[in-house]
This record gives C-alpha cells, structure tokens and sequence, in this order.
C-alpha cells in the first residue's frame, strides 16, 4: 500500500504527506481506542471488586488504571500532533474549511479537558477519595472518552459528505456549523467507530490474559481479567456487525464510487455478484469467489438492482482499488471471525457457565486483540482511501490541499523514526507494567496489598 | 465585528493559561535537567514528578484548545503560519511527543538507568520545546510569515533575532514560573530545604528573564519597530508597565520568602508580557492582514462561542477541583506519604 500511495502521488510532497498523516492517524487510532474503552471496563471491574468485595477485581482496576496512565498519555501526545498535522500537511483544507469543522474540534477540546482532568483525579487521587466517591470521578472520563470520539469521527465523517457551507467565488461563505457536524454520515461512522473503540480495548485486554493462561496462569485473577473484557467485547461485536452493515448501505447510497472500489466493480451493470477475495487487474476482478446477484442484494435489498461502476468516473477519479478492496475484505472477515468466538464463549457461558474447554480458546481469545485492530485499521483504509483522489469528497482534491512548502519528506522521515521509538518504548513499558510486582497500594485497600505477588504475564 | 474580538480575546487567554501552567510544567522539565546526578537530584526530581503528576494533562490541553480556536475563528491565519513555519512547529510538536510520553514512562520504570534514559528524554524536549514554541511567536510578531500558504521563508522566518529571543524568553519564563511555583509545593510539603534552593533558582532566574525582555525590547526595536511603538509608547504600555512592575514586586516578595503571594505576581508578569504583545499587534494579525479580515463567518464564531459558554460552565468547576485535590496540604514529604506507593518507588 505504502508503494501504491506513494507512486499515485505525483509530487513527493503530497506522497510524505499522506504517508505521514496515514501514520500518525493510525496510530493514535489504537490508543484512542483504549482512551475510550478502558476507563470503561476499567470502572466496571472497580465496581465488581468493591460491590463483591473481590480483591481480584479491585488488583485487576489497579492495574488497568495504571495501565491506563501510561496510555492516556501517549495516546494524548499523539493526538496533539495530529493538531498540528492538520495545519502542517494540509494548509489549504484548514484555511479554507478550518472554521466548517471547527465546531466539533472545539467541543472535542472541551471533552478533553473533561477526560484529563477527570482521569488526573481518578489515577492520583484513589487514596484520598471514598470508594465511592472515587468511582464517580471516574464516570465523566467515560462520558467524556465517547464524546470525544463522536466529535472528532463528525469532522471526518464531514470530509465524506460535506454540507453546512455554500461557495462563492471561491470563498467559504453561509456556513452553518451546526449542519456540517450533523452531515448525513455522522450516524453510522460515529456509532461504528465508537463500538470498535469498545471491541479493540475489550479483545485487547482479555488477549493479554488468554497469553497468561496459555503459559499455565489458569487461577481466578487471571481467569476473571479474560472473562471481564471479553464478555464486554462479545457483547457489543453483534451490534457492531449489523452497524457495518449500515455503514455499508450508507456508502451505497452516498459514495457510490467507495463502493465500487470496495467491491471491486468496474463496469456499471444489474445483478452485480459479490466478490470474496480476489485482487483486480487490468480493470478486473481475477480469483475472486463470486456470489452471483449478491452485491446488488446486499446494498439495495434487489438481485437486480444497479450498481454503479468505475466506468462512471474518469480514472482521475479512481481511489487505488486494491487497498480499498482487500482491506474492506480484511474487515469484514476479521469481524466475523471475531463473532463466531464471541458466540462460543456465550454458548459455553449458557451451557455450563464456564470458558470453553477447548485448549483453542485462549489462544483465538490471545490473538482477538490483535485481530480487532487490524479490523479497526482496514476499516479506516476503507473510509480514508477510499475517498480518494478527494479531501473532502467532491469539494477539494488531496493534492490541492497539501502544503507546497519543500522539505516535507524530511519531515516524514523524522516523524517516522519518532514513532518507531515511540512504539517499541511503550510495549516495552507496557510489559515491564505487566510483569512488574507489587501492584502499588491504596491505604485505603489494604486486602489489595495481600494479592501483590500475582503477575499479569 | 465584536464576536470576533470575543474570539480572539478568549484565544489569547487561552494562551495565557498556556504559558502560565504548561509552561511551569515545561519549566519544571528544566530544573529536572539541571537536578544534578541521580543519587544527589533524586529530592528535587520527586518533587517536581510529585508536583505536575495530577495536572500536566490537563495543563497541555489549552494547546489544543489555542490551536483549534485559531483554526476554527482566523482559519487563514492558521493556514499561513502552519505552512511557513512548519519546521519549528513540526519540531516542537516532536517535542510535545517525546515530553509526555517519557514523563508517563519514567513514573512506572523502577530501574535507574530506565528512570535516567526517560527522565533525559523528559528534560531535554522541556527545553526544546518551549523555546520552538518561542521562535513561532517571535516570527509572528515579527512580521515575518505573510498571508497565504508557505508565502514566507520557510528557514528565515524562525531562525532570526526576534525568534531567537522569543525562544529563549519562553525557556526562560518556563523556567521561572516553575521555580516560583515549586518554592511554594516544598514548603508544603515540608522541605524546607529544597523550598530555599527553589527560592535562589527563582531570584536567578526572575532577574535573567528581565535582562532577557530588556534585551528582547531592543531586538524589537530594530527588527519589529511597530510592536516596539506600541509597546514603548502606544495602548500595550500599560500591559508593559504592568508586567515589569510585577516583575519586580515578585523579586521581592521572593526575597522575603512570601511564596503564595509570588505566584499571583509572577503570573501578572508573564501575563502582563502576553497581553501587552497582543494589544501592541492588534488589529494586525499578519501583515496587512487585520483580525476582521481573517475572521471566520459570524454564525460559526457564535456557535463556537456558544459552545465554549457552555464548556465553561463544566470546565471551571472541575479544573478548580482538580487543583483544590492537590494543593490541599497534607502532612509529611512527598516520598512518605500513601501516594507515592502509586508511583512505585
Ligand atoms: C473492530 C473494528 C471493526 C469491525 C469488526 C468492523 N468494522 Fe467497519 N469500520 C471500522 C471498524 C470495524 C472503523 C475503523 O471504525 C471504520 C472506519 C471509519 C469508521 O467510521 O469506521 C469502519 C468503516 C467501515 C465502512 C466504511 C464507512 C465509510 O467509508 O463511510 C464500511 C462500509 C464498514 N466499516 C463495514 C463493516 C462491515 C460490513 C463489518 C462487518 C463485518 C464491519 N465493518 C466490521
Ligand atoms: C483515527 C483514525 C483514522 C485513520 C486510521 C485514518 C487513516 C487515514 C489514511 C490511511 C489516510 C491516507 C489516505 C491516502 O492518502 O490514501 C488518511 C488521510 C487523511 N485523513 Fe484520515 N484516518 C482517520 C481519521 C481521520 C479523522 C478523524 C480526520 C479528520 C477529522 C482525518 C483526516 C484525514 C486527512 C486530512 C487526511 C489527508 C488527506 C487525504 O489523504 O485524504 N482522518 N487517513
Ligand atoms: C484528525 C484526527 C484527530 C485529531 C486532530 C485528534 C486530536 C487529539 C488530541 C489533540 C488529543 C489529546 C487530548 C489531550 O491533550 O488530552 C487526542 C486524544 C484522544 N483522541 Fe484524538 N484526534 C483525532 C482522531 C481521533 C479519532 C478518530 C478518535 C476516535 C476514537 C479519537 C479519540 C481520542 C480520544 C478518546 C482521546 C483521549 C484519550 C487518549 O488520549 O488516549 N481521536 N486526540
């Protein structure tokens, strides 16, 4: 993909450019996604432990709690350069449409602050609060983690279907803010992200345990750390595969040529079969397992309904149809994969009230994290590339948007390194949390102290 | 257009928090730097971790919110400045990166030389990145990033006198602001020690930063000579006298050991500075670009507005609780006390 996007680009610049935002948003995706879920999860593992009195459950908030520390923050550094990427990489979107989106961003900050604030006292403050009391502070970081989300994917979700602004003679004018924040494509990209958010941080965590139970941890703490998150995961993957499905009807509604390249379709036609893997040449989809009328069943309810092709657009207008399309295939698995393990761990859960028995289990519950990620990656590849050659859809071309100054491969490369050692410090500290013992004490939680020698890996 | 006068007025007290409370973290970054060896540092750092721990997130956000008001209520502003000066800002935004997350990995490492690594990292970008963030504002209020995307020189219009000034003014002003501020967090905490190291730190500091701004007040007057009209002689010589008068109080009031009343001083200062540098530039953003000119249409400046309002309304309450969380006094040095378990020393 890397090559692909880097040769579409003309212009090295507007190559380092989308290189550089690809990496950064992809990124801070993950840790976004945990800023999210985890003071969930989190809480309810916090409220377990008090409500049972279940010193596992009160070590395992600890834990995720300080976990959650160092996540908080690199997921917050890395979304203030995001910040200024906006500016830095894509001058003309912001000078011109800055004060359409702005609104969202604006009340974006207020959540953050919310979310800072809050999670200030719920990490420092646990020993000088009442249980109770310290439970409720942790209740606005929740609240405020899924605003934050919602704000930021309408501002994303605005670039997909832009409205709330007229143009006249080249300037911005009539901007209704309010409008362009509830575009038609706020409700179903807002509601998908927010429960990947809640998939990637519950898979995440119960993979973490599923390892441990994989090198022979099978006791109650480490059982109730993969049972906790990946009920909550189980939960919310149903619902997250009839929102895609939403998601999907939207795009063929309102995106039609995403779609196309989504599916693979070339040529406009009725009864367009469905393509299952395959990779396009020469304007052809080759090796694909086709199943016949299904595309046009699957977005417009008919066999033979429409679907638009390629052939409609000139191919100036093409996004790179294999990103889009393997990628979109690559979601789409992953997410039923992930269903079928959230259907047996509910149905060993009716049976017997019990995990499955299955030495399986724990290791497809150990690489579900990392499953959700992908799936959450390729779905934006899915969103972002697919709306290419556009920046905003229809409106502003990428490569009139990109800053023309010289230098900004440089700048790529640079940002490259950082975050390559940004990545291997943060596993790195990550595992040293996991590994590391005593769990540090509340005086408030003296049971927790007698638990210290249990490690998570 | 008073919406648009609103927004920039709430802009620049944006910055203000900014630079008063992230820019004491910033400073607090320095004096890790300059804490001497592990074993001989450790006190001083601890009480620096022990002091920004709760707040630095909170603090790092008014950056955000700066940015995203600039994009939002002058968005050609924005565009020109991120595109002429995308090197300092690409710089500290690494900065920012490198700070915080060795902060955060430093808390939970125990071994030294994972504390020492993190910890260089944590210092270092303290002082980097403010003073990019300085040679930003230097260039601004220089006049050196004109209207348009990446219309100025993309090396000059940060490597020049007023930058370079500008950078180190804030390096310095950071600096300064912790050192006060950090005074008073050992005296509650019950060492007294290390509340006089903060106090001489502070005094040498306060009296750098004034040299520093005398000496920047000459730059402007050969490079910026309109800001210097102004500020000598126009509206913002109020704000200038005002900040150089507290300067000066806050010397003495340090020299007497009077640590509360030093932080609302040295706080009128910098302020003082901001504002004065605000008011001297108005209407002018850019050149022969006014804040009329820049301004976003008026229904998305209300609505901004409208919602910052009701933000306020959630945010002030909290904020202050947060800090009240913290400041209470409680008995006893910070290594001694429950919390420090949480910090796995
Ligand atoms: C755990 C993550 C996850 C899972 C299991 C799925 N998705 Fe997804 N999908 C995302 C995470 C995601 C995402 C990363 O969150 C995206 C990117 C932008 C967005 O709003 O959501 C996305 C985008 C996205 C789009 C593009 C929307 C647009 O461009 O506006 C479509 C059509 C789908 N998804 C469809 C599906 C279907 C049919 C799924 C059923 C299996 C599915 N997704 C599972
Ligand atoms: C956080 C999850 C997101 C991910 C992983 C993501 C992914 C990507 C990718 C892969 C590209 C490169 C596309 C290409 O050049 O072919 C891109 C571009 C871009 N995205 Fe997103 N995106 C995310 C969210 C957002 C949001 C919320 C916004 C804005 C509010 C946004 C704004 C942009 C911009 C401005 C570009 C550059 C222009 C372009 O290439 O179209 N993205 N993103
Ligand atoms: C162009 C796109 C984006 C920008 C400019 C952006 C900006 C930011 C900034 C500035 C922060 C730091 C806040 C702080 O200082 O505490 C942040 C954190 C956060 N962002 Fe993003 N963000 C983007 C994409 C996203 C997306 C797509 C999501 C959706 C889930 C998201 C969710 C969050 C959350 C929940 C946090 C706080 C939690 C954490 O830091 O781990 N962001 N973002």
């Amino acid at each position: 993909m890397i090559v692909q996007v880097m040769a579409d680009s003309a212009d090295a610049g507007l190559g380092a450019a989308r290189m550089q935002m690809a990496l950064s948003l992809g990124w801070h995706i993950v840790l976004a996604c945990l800023g999210v879920g985890m003071p969930a999860i989190t809480l309810i593992a916090e409220w377990r432990g008090h409500r049972r009195g279940d010193p596992h459950y009160r070590l395992l908030a600890r834990r995720w709690a300080r976990a959650m520390g160092v996540l908080f923050a690199v997921g917050a550094v890395s979304g203030k350069i995001l910040s200024f990427e906006m500016g830095l990489l894509w001058p003309r979107l912001m000078g011109a449409y800055g004060q359409v989106i702005g609104l969202p961003f604006s009340l974006e900050g207020i959540a953050f602050f919310i979310e800072a604030i809050f999670l200030g006292v719920y990490l420092y403050a646990w020993d000088r609060l009442t249980p109770v009391a310290h439970m409720l502070s942790g209740v606005p970081i929740v609240v405020a983690g899924v605003a934050s989300a919602f704000f930021v994917v309408t501002a994303n979700a605005w670039m997909q279907q832009p409205t709330g602004f007229r143009l006249a003679g080249g300037r911005v004018v009539a901007v209704d803010p309010w409008a362009a924040m509830f575009n038609p494509a706020t409700p179903p990209q807002t509601v998908h992200m927010i429960l990947a958010a809640f998939m990637v941080t519950g898979f995440g965590i119960a993979s973490v345990y599923a390892v441990a139970m994989l090198r022979g941890r099978r006791d109650r703490y480490h059982r109730a750390g993969l049972l906790l998150p990946l009920t909550a995961a189980a939960l919310v993957t149903p619902a997250q595969i009839v929102v895609g499905d939403w998601a999907a009807h939207f795009v063929a509604s309102n995106q039609p040529v995403k779609l196309a390249a989504m599916e693979g379709v070339f040529h406009t036609q009725r009864g367009v079969p469905l393509h299952v893997g395959g990779i396009a040449v020469d304007d052809r989809m080759r090796y694909a397992l086709e199943i016949p009328d299904g595309l046009s069943l699957l977005a417009h309810f008919d066999p033979d309904a429409e679907i638009m092709g390629l052939d409609r657009v000139p191919v100036a207008d093409w996004p790179p149809v294999n990103v889009v399309h393997l990628a979109f295939q690559l979601m789409v698995g992953l997410g039923f994969a992930l269903l079928a393990l959230s259907a047996w761990l509910a149905l060993a859960w009716i049976r017997r009230r019990d995990l499955p028995r299955s030495p399986w289990f724990p290791r497809a519950a150990a690489v579900s994290g990392v499953a959700a990620v992908l799936a959450l990656e390729a779905g934006w590849v899915v969103t972002e590339v697919g709306r290419q050659p556009w920046i905003v859809y229809r409106v502003m071309r990428t490569a009139d948007a990109v800053n023309p100054a010289p230098g900004l491969v440089w700048g790529f490369v640079l940002v490259s390194l950082v975050y390559a050692v940004l990545t291997v410090a943060t596993v790195y500290v990550l595992r040293l949390l996991a590994r590391d013992r005593p769990v540090p004490i509340a005086p408030q939680e003296p049971d927790v102290h007698d638990e210290t020698d249990q490690r998570v890996v | 257009m008073p919406l648009a006068e609103v927004m920039i007025g709430v802009m620049w007290a944006g910055l203000t928090a900014y630079v008063l409370f992230a820019g004491a973290d910033f400073g607090g970054g320095v004096w890790d730097l300059l804490s001497g060896g592990a074993a001989s540092g450790r006190r001083r750092r601890e009480l620096i971790e022990h002091s920004i721990g709760p707040v630095w997130e909170a603090n790092h956000v008014w950056l955000i919110f700066v940015i995203v008001l600039m994009w939002t209520g002058i968005p050609g502003v924005f565009a020109a400045v991120a595109s002429t000066l995308y090197i300092p800002l690409t710089l500290a935004a690494l900065g920012i990166i490198a700070r915080g997350a060795a902060f955060a990995f430093r808390k939970v490492s125990t071994e030294l030389w994972q504390r020492r690594l993190f910890g260089a990292a944590f210092a270092f970008s303290s002082v980097a990145t403010p003073f990019f963030l300085g040679t930003v504002a230097g260039a601004i209020a220089s006049g050196r990033v004109p209207a348009g995307i990446a219309a100025g020189n993309v090396v000059s219009s940060w490597l020049n006198p007023t930058s370079a000034i500008t950078g180190a003014l804030a390096v310095g002003t950071a600096a300064y602001l912790a050192a006060v501020y950090l005074t008073r967090d050992a005296q509650r905490a019950g060492e007294d020690g290390l509340a006089e190291e903060f106090r001489r730190r502070a005094l040498a500091c306060g009296a750098v930063v004034g040299l520093l701004s005398a000496a920047g007040l000459l730059v402007l007057r050969a490079d910026a000579p309109r800001l210097f009209a102004e500020l000598t002689g126009g509206r913002a010589l109020p704000l200038l006298a005002l900040s150089v008068a507290a300067g000066l109080v806050s010397l003495a009031l340090l020299w007497r050991r009077a640590y509360l009343a030093v932080r609302l001083t040295a706080a009128l200062a910098v302020t003082g500075l901001l504002w004065g540098w605000g008011v001297g530039q108005y209407p002018d953003l850019l050149p022969g670009v006014t804040l009329e000119d820049a301004a976003a249409t008026s229904s998305v400046l209300a609505a901004t507005l409208g919602a910052l309002a009701v933000g306020a309304v959630l945010l002030l309450p909290s904020l202050w609780w947060l800090y009240a969380t913290f400041q209470r006094d409680r008995t006893g040095p910070p290594h001694e006390r429950g919390d420090s378990a949480l910090r796995n020393e």
